[in-house]
């Protein structure tokens, strides 16, 4: 393929990758800052910049992820995402044994009417309108964190596969929609060998429903079968279908930003994910980093008059006003597809846009607050110990200089990517990119003017 | 089950372990004690025991905004206890009894609930009956109605009353300054020959003499720390509080007998000279030590020595008189 390097042609890379217990080892220690997490969170100190649920969670996991993994590994953090981790053990009955003969678990297929990321939209949003305790009260997270590990859990014992990744994860949807983006996937090397494969065990090597199956590894955890990947959107790159592959016919790729943007999305629920995500990073600059009190006010005092009126606001300007405004520049179009389908291609115009925009405004807060991690690292219960001498450290934000340059050229950088994107979807969707072009400069100059 | 799995399933079990088991141990061998806003529980425990003789080492953190931790009756500096770390005091106690420990810093309309007691016991000291304050042994009303029936036209001066005062049959002594408002110090003057602004002049000379620089200062200092948040810095009755108190109002009432009197209500402008100089230091000193019966004005007997309440009251006068 053009501009793609294969990285497992790399050996050692790929024994690394191929073999179960550097990914084990890693996700292992995920699962225990994790549960230590929760842990934080509810016997902790309730102030958040001293609890780890807090500075662990919203400040340094949000940094790698939006800052570095997200835009260079696509779902790199899927990976070793510990959330899945317990009720896949069970579902398996096993931690590194290959499939057994016997399903544990229901192991049903997940309702057909629910297989797209509608439930992923819906569950974001959820979070979106706490996130202001969310984000700030340590056992409001530690409840979140442990409801997202119960339910991957009792999903995994219901339902086959990784579920609750596929279909429920709050963070999983974004993830898989920036991972579009990402200088890396998971493809397959010919497409023929695929074609003649026999029992694709890739795909049906799930020992559970099956009862046979690749003695090296398990079906694909996230229900995709490699043969027709085009996109990276669901490919949690777990690495399984590289064990699994008896033809060795599983390739990791270096490839060139934003390669899976060439080809527009058809689907509602990804477009809607798209403004959901540009929207919502709109709205927490505003509330987060914006100078108005009363409607940082509003967002605060869950429950509050102040707060539904907020919650109706955000919404709106979310599910509504954003793609409202998006559909009326399409309509005077011509365009040789209906406007629904215009809609949903030129809306993957907007995922570098969105990217952009979260990386801007994660970089606020993240060099605002990041002086709170070595603190925490040294007392992460706020209960008096030094365990690494760095307790006492006081707040002191970092790299102010070069905070609001980086914005812009992020930005700035999203804006151009987003006109680049636009105008290739256009020569397939038909219709001139300007007005989505416009679109982006207005939504860019917004932004710019929330975190300048 | 292949070894590998059996180890994996170890060391799994031990990474989970190490991750709860073994900060709950921590967490649990660490006690502290929690600040927090009255209206979220202030102190907790509040009710703690020592020994005479004996270090009472405590470990404080606030669960939310700045508090400040002292223990009255005590010679001790008051630390701050910051939110989310931990703050380190060791105390010591030469006499048995109940000492109240309290929150230095405003924290809020309800700041002065914060108190807790520390009950300490022990040790060979006998200790003495404490003796009767002042408001008590001349069986004052602290509730009764005391404005000044006349007030000075402009502020007094101790200077200028000095002069004045030389010819004439003053009672400077303690027991008459305590136990007399300015007010009557004015009206026992009236059969004299000065004129009202003399006779107040006079009065603030009397209140000059029994007013030591040194104790003023301490009790302008007492008076920033712990009055100024409710009466104001210059006792106009608009701290930072003052508006809290008269919106608690009718909300803020505590369910027994007169009720009525019994709300939050707005601090009492003690710049006024009216309401000043119509109490007794004596009355001062009740009103101080007793509080306000939930009115909003702590009970500051357990906290403040007699000192220092003297020293507070001579503070309270200077706001209406001139001594330099």
């Amino acid at each position: 393929m053009l501009n793609r390097t294969e990285l497992t042609r790399a050996s050692a890379l790929k024994n690394v990758l191929k073999s179960r217990y550097p990914q084990l080892a890693v996700m292992v220690v995920m699962l225990a800052g994790y549960l230590f997490a929760i842990l934080a969170g509810f016997i902790g100190t309730p102030v958040g910049s001293h609890n780890f649920s807090i500075v662990f969670v919203w400040i340094a996991w949000w940094a790698v992820l939006i800052l570095v993994a997200v835009p260079f590994l696509g779902r790199g953090w899927c990976a070793v995402c510990p959330i899945p981790l317990p009720g896949e053990w069970i579902q398996r009955g096993a931690v590194l044994d290959p499939p057994g003969s016997r399903p544990r678990g229901l192991n049903l297929r997940w309702p057909k009417a629910l297989r797209n990321i509608w439930l992923q939209n819906a569950s974001f949003l959820l979070l979106a309108l706490f996130s202001s305790i969310l984000l700030t009260s340590p056992t409001t997270t530690a409840i979140v964190l442990s409801a997202m590990l119960f339910a991957a859990i009792g999903l995994s014992m219901v339902f086959e596969r990784r579920t609750f990744c596929r279909y429920l994860c709050p963070v999983g949807g974004f993830i898989g929609l920036y991972s579009q983006t990402a200088p890396i996937e998971l493809r397959i090397k010919e497409k023929q060998v695929c074609v003649t494969c026999e029992g694709k065990p890739c795909y049906s090597a799930n020992m559970l429903r099956s009862g046979v199956g690749s003695q090296s590894g398990y079906g694909c955890p996230w229900d995709v079968f490699p043969g027709g990947l085009t996109k990276s959107t669901y490919c949690g790159l777990c690495m399984e279908c590289l064990r699994t592959c008896p033809h060795d016919n599983i390739a990791l790729n270096r490839r060139p930003f934003g390669a899976d943007l060439a080809a527009p999305t058809k689907r509602l629920d990804e477009s809607f994910k798209t403004f959901i995500m540009l929207g919502s990073a709109m709205v927490y600059a505003a509330i987060l980093l914006g100078p108005w009190g009363s409607l940082k006010d509003a967002a605060y005092n869950v429950g509050s008059g102040g707060w539904f009126l907020y919650g109706a606001g955000f919404l709106g300007f979310i599910l509504v006003l954003l793609p409202g405004l998006f559909a009326a520049i399409l309509l005077p179009l011509s365009g040789r597809r209906p406007l629904k389908q215009r809609f949903a291609a030129f809306s993957t115009s907007l995922i570098p846009l969105g990217l952009m925009f979260w990386v801007a405004f994660s970089l606020s807060f993240v060099l605002t607050n990041a002086s709170y991690i070595l603190g925490s690292l040294s007392d992460p219960l706020g209960l008096g110990w030094n365990l690494f001498g760095t307790a006492a450290l006081a707040w002191q934000p970092v790299l102010t200089a070069i905070l609001a340059p980086a914005q812009t050229l992020a930005l700035v950088g999203g804006l151009v990517w987003s006109g680049r994107t636009a105008r290739k979807t256009s020569a397939i969707a038909g219709g001139s990119p300007v007005p989505v072009i416009g679109f982006s400069l207005v939504a860019t100059l917004v932004m710019l003017w929330l975190l300048l | 089950m292949k070894r590998s799995e059996l180890v994996s399933r170890i060391l799994i079990t031990m990474a989970v372990l190490g991750a709860i088991a073994v900060p709950i141990l921590f967490w649990v061998r660490t006690p502290l004690i929690h600040a927090r806003v009255p209206e979220d529980g202030g102190w907790i425990p509040d009710a703690l025991r020592a020994q005479v003789g004996v270090p009472l080492r405590l470990r404080l953190t606030s669960d939310d905004v700045l508090h400040g931790f002292s223990v009255g009756q005590m010679r001790m500096e008051a630390v701050d206890v910051l939110p989310g770390s931990v703050t380190e005091v060791s105390l010591m106690f030469e006499q048995p009894g109940t000492y109240t420990f309290y929150c230095t810093r405003q924290c809020g309309p309800n700041h002065w609930r914060m108190r807790g007691t520390i009950e300490v016991t022990g040790g060979s000291t006998t200790q003495d009956a404490p003796s009767a304050p002042l408001y008590v042994s001349l069986d004052l009303d602290l509730d009764a109605p005391h404005d000044s029936a006349a007030v000075p036209g402009e502020k007094p001066s101790a200077a200028r009353g000095e002069q004045l005062a030389a010819s004439l049959p003053i009672d400077r002594s303690i027991d008459y300054y305590r136990s007399h408002s300015p007010y009557q110090a004015f009206a026992d003057l009236e059969d004299t020959s000065l004129t009202a602004a003399q006779r107040w002049d006079v009065v603030a000379s009397l209140w000059g003499s029994n007013t030591a620089p040194e104790a003023l200062a301490r009790g302008g200092d007492l008076y920033a720390q712990n009055c100024a948040a409710c009466h104001g810095e210059t006792g106009a009755g608009d701290g930072v509080f003052a508006d809290d108190l008269v919106a608690a109002g009718e909300a803020s009432a505590q369910a027994m007998a007169g009720a009525h009197d019994m709300t939050m209500q707005a601090p009492v402008i003690l710049a006024d000279p009216a309401t000043t100089l119509g109490a007794s230091p004596a009355l001062l000193q009740g009103k101080i030590l007793r509080g306000g019966m939930g009115t909003g004005m702590p009970m500051w007997g357990s906290i403040f020595t007699e000192d220092q309440i003297w020293d507070l009251v001579a503070y309270i006068y200077s706001l209406h008189f001139s001594y330099h």
